[in-house]
């Protein structure tokens, strides 16, 4: 039988613009709050699985956390960076390899769009240099196709950056606090038709870190273990509609979203239906509300009566990127996907404050995708 | 008539004045890919021919850049002079849809499912004049 592993401490350095700290510096601070919370000392961490995009190597943290020798392995996926380091911890446990994992992630972006390099990603100088290898065209290209070929409509991208901002006004730790009117996002300039500029995130700071260890010993550390029913992670297949495409094939094939969603609810032997409250990867309007069907919680096209009915509200059956998600948050690459894992065990221990799920949450979700088609899923069980 | 210098001349080729775009065609199960590749991602073989993808379309989806994008984009305008313009994919004949510019970048002239033609534009300027990329236009009516 497989076993077990429960996350016994979260940590996090809230995302935003912090002038006077290093990346790394958010990391350590996230890190030594994740420990704190699992009430155990660095040098009891058996492996250790970090990254960040671009402030540095994650396994210079020991320096500022100690020199204890342990296998620190630096993950390097994208957007998709925390749940890779997640799914690789857990699997160091689940093999018996260490007792105690850790998960980290941290970043520190520059102002305005990521500027990706083409050779970085297997591509031609040209595709840069013409102007077409930008993110936010790909988020606005594949929603523009999905409203056209499932009926959404603008309203849907209104509403979704809308609830994010109003969940970011109930979260301390939110980088965006302030609620903003349906004409405020519906009339903001235009960044990449149809999104416009509330209906993205920002790339911004911040840390985050998890603790693992076995469930059955889980107790002994934290009052509240949140166990890992799945952690997984796929890339994508050919003729998916990927970030970073010059073409797109003839024959569309499923996304990577799409295949982790299901291996990961395979894995726990659970439904999305079980699911009480979620996380999807909101770079965008758009790709929340396709997510949203990609990890079968709804069906295609249905999304929009979901927002208009506030389904997708903290109090509605959906709820929805509780926090704020990377709208309100902004999106730190490295941390990003463990901010994600960090509020569905704050909603699923019930500490959620302001912006708490009712109704005793016990299965949580959480959905990272990013360059170049890699996804990231995981089940979280109070 | 002289062709344009373009940023990348093997993505095109001429036919008379007309320009088509250039891709590769697997050998083992002809699966079409722009830019030309040396494998197949889709049966992993690795014999690939040159395939000319031709030069009509229809608009399959769209965005307008509404920012100027950071290097390495090069067309060298600033933030002052930076005009939008339309990006989108292009379904053509094998199916296969090419993300490329648009010379069209306004909101009410662009629909999914427009036919489109290949072209060539200016989008850059260095000492030696003027650098081409290929864009699609709407077709002009036949």
């Amino acid at each position: 039988m497989t076993q077990d592993v429960a996350i016994i401490g979260i940590g996090l350095h809230p995302f935003g613009r912090h002038d006077t700290l290093t990346g790394r510096a958010q990391g350590a601070i996230a890190l030594r709050a994740a420990l704190k919370d699992a009430g155990i000392g660095w040098d009891r961490i058996g492996i250790a699985y970090g990254g960040s995009h671009d402030a540095g190597n994650a396994d210079a943290l020991c320096n500022d956390l100690g020199l204890t020798g342990l296998p620190f392995v630096n993950v390097a996926n994208g957007c998709a960076t925390g749940g890779s380091a997640l799914a690789s911890a857990v699997a160091a446990i689940r093999s018996g390899s260490a007792e105690f994992a850790v998960a980290v992630g941290f970043d520190k972006h520059p102002r305005g769009a990521f500027n990706p390099h083409p050779r970085d990603w297997g591509l031609p100088d040209w595709y840069g240099e013409t102007g077409l290898m930008l993110t936010t065209q790909f988020f606005a290209l594949k929603t523009r196709r999905y409203m056209h070929d499932h009926g959404i409509t603008e309203d849907a991208l209104v509403r979704v950056a809308q609830r994010a901002f109003r969940n970011g006004a109930l979260n301390p730790q939110a980088w965006r606090r302030r609620e903003m009117s349906y004409g405020e996002i519906a009339e903001s300039m235009p960044v990449n038709l149809p999104l416009r500029q509330y209906m993205f995130c920002n790339p911004a700071e911040g840390g985050a870190a998890v603790v693992l260890c076995p469930a059955e010993v889980a107790k002994r550390y934290h009052a509240k273990p949140i166990i890992v029913k799945a952690a997984v992670v796929r890339t994508r297949h050919h003729g998916s509609f990927e970030v970073f495409s010059p073409a797109l094939a003839a024959q569309q094939a499923p996304a990577p979203t799409v295949t982790a969603s299901r291996a990961a609810f395979e894995q726990a032997g659970v439904a999305p239906r079980d699911i009480d409250v979620l996380q999807l990867q909101d770079t965008d309007s758009g790709s929340e509300v396709i997510h949203m069907a990609e990890n079968g919680f709804c069906e295609h096209g249905e999304q929009e009566r979901l927002l208009r009915d506030g389904e997708t509200e903290i109090g509605g059956r959906l709820p929805i990127n509780t926090d704020g998600g990377c709208l309100a948050n902004g999106e730190p690459i490295g941390a990003s996907g463990l901010r994600q894992v960090i509020e569905i065990c704050t909603q699923l221990r019930q500490e959620a404050g302001a912006r708490q799920v009712p109704g005793n949450p016990r299965l949580g979700y959480t959905h990272v995708y990013g360059a170049p088609g890699v996804s990231g899923v995981t089940i979280l069980q109070r | 008539m002289p062709h344009p210098v373009l940023a990348r001349p093997d993505l095109i080729r001429f036919e008379g004045d007309t320009p088509h775009l250039v891709g590769s065609r697997c050998d083992e199960c002809g699966e079409v890919y722009f830019p030309a590749t040396d494998s197949c991602t889709r049966c992993t073989a690795t014999r690939m021919s040159p395939h000319d993808l031709g030069h009509r379309g229809t608009l399959w989806s769209w965005t307008i850049q509404g920012f100027l994008p950071k290097a390495p984009y090069n067309g060298g305008e600033t933030a002052e002079t930076f005009q939008p313009y339309g990006v989108g994919y292009v379904e053509l004949g094998s199916g296969i849809k090419v993300e490329s510019r648009l010379t069209v970048a306004d909101e009410a002239k662009l629909q999914i499912g427009m036919p489109l033609e290949l072209t060539l534009i200016p989008y850059r300027r260095t000492d030696d004049g003027e650098v081409h990329t290929f864009a699609f236009r709407p077709a002009a009516s036949a």
